[in-house]
């Protein structure tokens, strides 16, 4: 056939732009969403909390992905660095997916659970006063501005309707969850405990007054990477070798 | 050439009740917005486009209640190419303005963060920086360049009438949607991707709009064949509509909520987003602008393409295996191995198509080497097509898995990146402006000292940021991997952050330098339309159309 055939006819050049460029995604991309494998059974994983998926909002917001990766590779030093190599079941739940593409601030993949509370709330108010070398920005305001958890029920939704399996009593209790989870002094967590395995429950910015975004934020960096139990997670059966 | 074609009655003005609906609904489902919101993000945003609606439909009325504009009675639609190269050169200047703050951001976090503004900090200037810069500066290239260089190779006006005005205002309220929601805190997170769900669907009617203006166009023309610049506009055009739709499929929290929850997740996720994410640069970025390399350095050399065949080659090739190249963003992570390694292998086949590309643009200037001494124009073209070279030599060369464990995350991407950005889209905007100015307002250039004035700025202000980068982003890898003599991490991540002090200095020296040069060219475009020469000639020769169609 002669090009000249495509030259003279745009509908025909059209058309054979668009298969050609289809070609490379619908055999690289579509069979990651039926090919089995494509994530790994892992025990542990459970949807954000409330408090967290509001924390994990302002993460986003904030634009923390531009400089903080939360992909650990398959390398040695990097393993030896910021824990276990990240595994494809760790971010089934995230939409969007946080792994980010620099690393002008540290991993965050398991940052939890590795600096305290206090650590994080002194670092992200002057992160200068904590690390003298850092260039991160100042994130005073996120302790002075109250979170505004009005539609954290329609965030539980919209995460069922993209395939997060919230539970119906998961959506019923959003708020009453949100509120316990940052309430040191809360009477009864045990129905939130057991709707959310490993929930950490406490003031988390140092205000037991308020909810701050702080609290939501701290919250949410506290349990990245926490999910997974790596001493019974076995790296090498078949079903994880990919 | 100017033929003066008299202003039918027309009957068949859809665009007269269509771009009047369009903005009407607009304003309509902003003032909705506005009023019933509960989201104050929501509310700033409604304002702000409901406002840019209003301006844009006082200016309609402006130009077509009860006339004909005088633009309308030419030959080919010039004044929405005008326009475009205004807006260019607008946020051309901001862009690099933002991309400069930021890099004294991380220069010197102390001076330039204000812990009370939270829209100053790098998490959310960022975002501004790139999408300026690509979407704003250089789709305005793409759009206004596009409409010139469809015109003059079909010779055929514009089609839709004023559609045209409406991609071009359309967009333009798109950017501005964009830039002012993550300075609020509004963003999708996902890179080059990031404005929330209302304003990519505005965006999405604005590119149909586009399309349609372009596709229109092409049926309309005298040519038998359509040229080769417009193979890569319609390859630009159409495959970015695919990934915008695809990568943008999202459920918003609700109507009156700026927040909205990506469908995909995770590994299916990320490498849509990449599969997105390359691909702008691959049809944004490149196949975009080397429909401006195919129409302007002929054009300016006075010769014609230097293969007919290897264009044909390298288009069908290039966009082929362009599409594939996405998961060399994601190696050594979570996604599955094979799906890895194809990534790489297109990555490393992606060299041949590109340098193909390069070959063809540059030996155009067979028997023209020595405008090179005396054209500054034409040399700002030519080293950008050298810089396209390098830049797809090094992208190959970083997709090598062994080779990305060291350069990702690192400075070298931000480096690799901006090589090409700087040295290829930039400059060969930048020549094409040059070019077009002249041409559309009818002017002698006003000074072509400022152009070596601004080559030279900026060349020295691309290999400052280019250097430093590298250097900067190889010293991190090999830090962050680095062990003592007792096997432990020899250095502490905060330690790797202050042996980039220097570089990230330098780098923003370079950036300066590089917006110094831009500023010089806007001084010399605005001496050209104000006070230039006039050029009693008309255009230059016609469209070399016949070049590549032999």
């Amino acid at each position: 056939m002669s090009h000249a055939w495509l030259e003279k006819n745009s509908m025909l050049l059209l058309i054979g732009i668009i298969i050609v460029i289809a070609i490379g995604g619908a055999v690289e991309i579509a069979p990651l969403f039926w090919v089995g494998g494509t994530v790994e059974k892992v025990a542990g994983m459970r949807p954000y909390t409330p408090l967290e998926l509001e924390g994990r909002n302002i993460y986003v917001r904030e634009g923390c992905y531009v400089c903080h990766s939360q992909q650990i590779r398959t390398l040695r030093d990097e393993v030896e660095r910021y824990g276990h190599y990240s595994l494809a079941a760790e971010s089934m739940y995230d939409h969007p997916f946080q792994w980010g593409s620099e690393r002008t601030g540290p991993d965050l993949a398991r940052v939890g659970g590795k600096y305290s509370d206090d650590w994080h709330r002194a670092h992200m108010a002057d992160p200068r006063a904590v690390v003298p070398e850092s260039i991160m920005p100042p994130y005073k305001f996120l302790f002075e501005t109250p979170l505004d958890y009005r539609d954290v029920k329609k965030l539980l939704v919209a995460n069922q309707d993209v395939g997060v399996p919230y539970s119906a009593d998961q959506v019923a209790h959003a708020k009453e969850d949100l509120e316990a989870q940052a309430d040191p002094n809360a009477e009864d967590v045990s129905d939130f405990k057991k709707r959310y395995a490993k929930a950490q429950v406490r003031d988390f910015d140092g205000d037991p007054d308020h909810i701050t975004e702080g609290d939501a934020l701290i919250a949410y960096l506290q349990m990245l990477g926490t999910l997974v139990d790596f001493k019974s997670y076995q790296a090498d059966a078949p079903g994880h070798r990919r | 050439m100017q033929v003066k074609t008299a202003a039918a009655p027309a009957p068949t003005r859809f665009d007269h009740w269509l771009v009047p609906a369009v903005i009407f609904l607009g304003l309509m489902l902003s003032l909705i917005e506005a009023a019933r919101s509960p989201d104050p993000r929501m509310v700033a945003q409604a304002w702000i486009f409901g406002t840019s609606l209003a301006a844009m439909a006082a200016w309609y009325m402006w130009r077509y209640v009860g006339r004909t504009p005088q633009d309308e009675t030419q030959h080919y639609a010039d004044a929405v190419v005008k326009a475009g190269v205004g807006a260019s050169m607008f946020w051309g200047v901001g862009g690099m303005l933002v991309g400069v703050i930021i890099a004294l951001q991380l220069s010197f976090p102390s001076l330039f963060y204000f812990p009370d503004l939270a829209w100053t900090n790098f998490g959310r200037m960022r975002p501004l920086h790139t999408s300026a810069v690509i979407f704003a500066f250089g789709g305005n290239v793409l759009i206004a360049t596009s409409f010139y260089v469809v015109q003059r190779t079909c010779r055929a006006r514009l089609w839709g009438g004023s559609l045209s005005w409406f991609v071009f205002w359309g967009y333009n309220i798109f950017i501005v949607l964009a830039g002012t929601g993550y300075l609020l805190g509004v963003s999708q997170s996902r890179e080059y991707a990031e404005p929330e769900w209302y304003a990519d669907i505005w965006l999405t009617i604005v590119w149909v709009c586009y399309l349609l203006t372009f596709l229109g166009t092409l049926w309309k023309r005298k040519e038998p064949h359509i040229y080769v610049a417009n193979w890569f506009y319609l390859a630009f055009i159409v495959t970015i509509a695919v990934l915008h739709l695809v990568n943008n499929m999202a459920v918003p929290v609700s109507w009156l909520e700026t927040k909205s929850y990506s469908l995909f997740s995770g590994v299916q996720d990320a490498l849509t987003q990449w599969w997105y994410g390359h691909n702008a640069v691959g049809f944004f970025l490149t196949a975009g602008f080397l429909g401006i390399m195919y129409y302007f350095i002929p054009k300016r050399a006075e010769r014609p393409v230097y293969s007919y065949r290897l264009s044909i080659l390298h288009f069908w090739s290039l966009i082929f295996i362009y599409i594939w190249a996405g998961p060399h963003h994601l190696l050594y992570t979570a996604l599955p191995e094979w799906a890895q390694t194809l990534g790489m292998t297109f990555s490393i086949m992606l060299w041949m198509p590109s340098w193909g590309g390069m070959i063809n643009g540059m030996m155009t200037l067979s028997g023209a080497w020595d405008k090179l001494r005396t054209d500054p124009v034409l040399r700002m073209m030519v080293v950008s097509v050298a810089f396209y070279g390098m830049a797809t030599f090094e992208g190959p060369a970083m997709s090598v898995k062994a080779v990305n464990a060291l350069s990702h995350y690192t400075n070298w991407t931000i480096g690799h990146v901006h090589s090409g950005a700087l040295g290829w889209v930039a400059y060969i905007s930048f020549g094409a402006i040059y070019c077009l100015v002249p041409w559309l307002w009818k002017k002698k250039l006003y000074s072509n000292a400022l152009v070596e004035w601004h080559f030279w700025l900026s060349t020295l202000g691309i290999v400052l940021y280019i250097t430093s980068m590298w250097v900067a982003g190889i010293m991190q890898g090999l830090m962050w991997r680095a062990y003592n003599e007792f096997g432990f991490l020899e250095y502490a991540f905060s330690e790797v952050v202050q042996a980039q002090h220097p570089y990230y200095i330098i780098r923003a020296l370079g950036g300066m330098l590089f917006l110094a040069g831009t500023l010089v060219m806007v001084f010399n475009l605005w001496k050209t339309i104000r006070s230039g020469a006039p050029v009693t000639a008309a255009q230059p020769a016609q469209a070399l159309a016949a070049g590549a169609a032999e």
